[in-house]
C-alpha cells in the first residue's frame, strides 16, 4: 500500500452513462470515510488527472481500480488494458462492465449501421454525409477519433477481471459492503461476483401464488396490485432470472425488474433462463387441443424477446450478438 | 463453403426424450432402418428438460441444427405436460433466434412415439436435407473464416 498507508484508488470508465459515478458520490457520509483511507489517483469524472498521469504510474501501483462502462471502441480497450497493468485489483463496476450492459444491445446491429443511424438519418443535419474518419489532420495537428469495435464487450472481453459488482447502477449498500470486503481483505475467490448468489424473488416482498398466467400484460395496460407477484399479474418481471442484492428497489416502486443485476449463480445465460421461465408459467387455456400454429402465434405475442430478456447482458450471453440476416 | 454444396455434411445434435423418441431411435436402429449418420443423440428424461440454453450452446459450438424430440401432445408425455412446456419454449426460442440472426429452422421440435422408428428415421433424413440446403451454421462459418 502506498503513501501513508492509504489505498491508491482509481476509477476508470468506458462506454458509460456515468450513473456508476453517481452511485459512488451517493455514498454520502460514507464517502469521506472511504476517502480518508484512499488516495484517488485517477478518476476522469471527478478529478483533474490525465491519461499521461496514469501512464507515468508504476505497474501495479494502483491498489484498487473500479471500472465502469462497456468496451465499445479502441480507446476503451486501450485504457482498460492500461488500467489492468497499473492495478493490483481490477473490479468490473456496474452492469456495463460486468455484462456489456445497455450499450451491448448495439450487438444487434453493426458498426456501419450504427454510424449510418447516427450520422445519416434525416433527423441529423449532415448535408455532406460526413462520418468519423478515424484519423484527420487539422491545421497540422493529428486528431484521432477512436474506431468503434465490431462488438460491444464486457470488461472481461479485453482484460482479466478480479471481481464484479453488478447493478445499473450498483446500490450504495453494495458499494459500501464491497469496499469493506476489499479493505479488510475478506474477499471471495477471484473472478466472483461480490453479492448474494440467489435470485431476486428470494428478497422480493411480494406474495407469489405461482399460478399460471393466461397472457403477458405490458406495464402500461394495468396498474399492478402492489402486494402480489408481478409475474402472477402477467407482467414480465425478470426477477426469476436476475441476481438479488438490489433490495428489490424497482419492485417496491411497483415496477417490474428489468434484470440489471445479471444472472444469479449457476445460470449461464440470463435471457435463456427467462425464456424458459416464461414458457413454463404461461398456462395456455385449452392448450392440449391447440395446433402447433396456434401455440406459435401465442408465443409471438412476446415482442422483442432479445430486448426484454437481454437488456443488460447480451454481450456476455451464449450467442452474444446478431449473426446475420434471416 | 457453398450453400447446398453436396460435400457439406451438416452436424445435428439431438435431444431425445427417454420414454418415446429415444425408444423410437432405438427401434430404428434395431430394425436396421437407414438414415443419415449426421445426428448425435443425447438422451434426456423429457423434452421439457431441454433448457433453451442447451440449444444456444449447441449452436455456439457450431452444430448446424438441433433436434428436440419428445412424446406426442397432448397426452403422451410421461410427466403429463413436459412436452407442452417444450413446445412453448420452442416457439419462443424460434422468435429469439430470428432476432439474433440465426435461421430458426436450424432448431426443430418433433414428436415420435416408441413405436415410430420409421418416423424417426424420416425426421433425421428430412432435417439433414433441410440443413444441407440452409448451409453451415453462420457461427461456425465466422469462426472458421476468422470473423470471430
Amino acid at each position: 500500500m502506498a503513501e501513508g498507508n492509504k489505498l491508491n484508488l482509481a476509477i476508470g470508465l468506458g462506454a458509460t452513462c456515468s450513473g456508476c459515478d453517481v452511485t459512488i458520490v451517493d455514498l454520502a457520509e460514507d464517502l469521506p470515510k472511504i476517502l480518508s483511507s484512499a488516495n484517488i489517483v485517477f478518476w476522469p469524472t471527478a478529478a483533474d488527472l490525465k491519461l499521461k498521469d496514469l501512464e507515468a504510474m508504476a505497474d501495479g501501483s494502483i491498489d484498487l481500480c473500479l471500472y465502469h462502462g462497456s468496451i465499445v471502441n479502441e480507446e476503451n480497450a486501450e485504457i482498460a488494458k492500461l488500467l489492468r497493468r497499473k492495478s493490483k485489483l481490477l473490479v468490473a463496476f456496474g452492469s456495463c462492465a460486468c455484462f456489456g450492459g445497455i450499450p451491448g444491445l448495439g450487438n444487434l446491429t453493426n458498426r456501419e449501421q450504427l454510424l449510418e443511424t447516427v450520422y445519416g438519418t434525416p433527423s441529423t443535419e449532415n448535408p455532406n454525409g460526413i462520418k468519423p474518419q478515424g484519423e484527420v489532420i487539422v491545421d497540422g495537428y493529428r486528431m484521432r477519433v477512436p474506431r468503434r469495435l465490431d462488438l460491444a464487450l464486457p470488461l472481461s472481453g479485453v482484460v482479466e477481471v478480479d471481481y464484479l459488482i453488478p447493478g445499473c447502477p450498483p446500490q450504495t449498500s453494495q458499494v459500501r459492503d464491497s469496499f469493506e470486503a476489499i479493505l479488510s481483505g475478506n474477499l471471495p475467490p477471484k473472478g466472483s461476483i461480490i453479492g448474494p448468489g440467489k435470485n431476486l424473488c428470494d428478497e422480493c416482498p411480494r406474495k407469489r401464488e405461482g399460478k399460471a398466467i393466461a397472457r403477458i400484460v405490458r406495464p402500461h395496460e394495468i396498474i399492478p396490485d402492489p402486494e402480489k407477484c408481478l409475474l402472477d399479474q402477467g407482467i414480465l418481471c425478470m426477477g426469476p432470472a436476475t441476481r438479488a442484492g438490489c433490495g428489490a428497489k424497482c419492485i417496491k416502486a411497483n415496477m417490474r425488474c428489468e434484470g440489471c443485476m445479471g444472472p444469479p449463480d449457476g445460470i449461464r445465460d440470463q435471457g435463456a433462463k427467462m425464456l424458459s421461465t416464461i414458457a413454463s408459467i404461461l398456462g395456455l387455456e385449452g392448450e392440449e387441443k391447440m395446433t402447433e400454429e396456434e401455440v406459435a402465434k401465442l408465443m409471438d405475442g412476446i415482442a422483442d424477446p432479445v430486448g426484454l430478456f437481454y437488456l443488460f447482458s447480451l454481450p456476455s450471453s451464449i450467442l452474444r450478438r446478431k449473426w446475420g440476416e434471416v | 463453403m457453398a450453400e447446398g454444396g453436396s460435400w457439406f455434411e451438416p452436424k445435428i445434435l439431438g435431444f431425445l426424450c427417454n420414454w418415446c423418441s429415444y425408444a423410437a431411435a432405438d427401434l430404428a436402429g434395431m430394425s436396421r432402418m437407414e438414415y443419415p449418420p449426421n445426428i448425435r443423440c443425447i438422451r434426456v428424461m423429457c423434452s421439457g428438460r431441454v433448457e433453451p440454453s442447451f440449444v444456444l450452446e449447441a449452436l455456439r459450438e457450431g452444430y448446424d441444427g438441433v433436434l428436440i424430440a419428445g412424446c406426442h401432445p397432448p397426452s403422451d408425455c410421461h410427466y403429463q405436460s413436459g412436452n407442452l412446456k417444450a413446445r412453448r419454449r420452442y416457439y419462443l426460442l424460434r422468435k429469439l433466434l430470428r432476432e439474433l440472426g440465426i435461421n430458426p429452422d436450424r432448431v426443430r421440435l418433433e414428436w415420435a412415439s416408441a413405436s415410430e422408428g420409421q418416423r424417426f428415421a424420416e425426421i433425421v433424413r428430412d432435417f439433414t436435407e433441410q440443413l444441407r440446403r440452409l448451409g453451415p451454421n453462420p457461427i461456425r462459418a465466422m469462426r472458421v473464416g476468422g470473423g470471430e
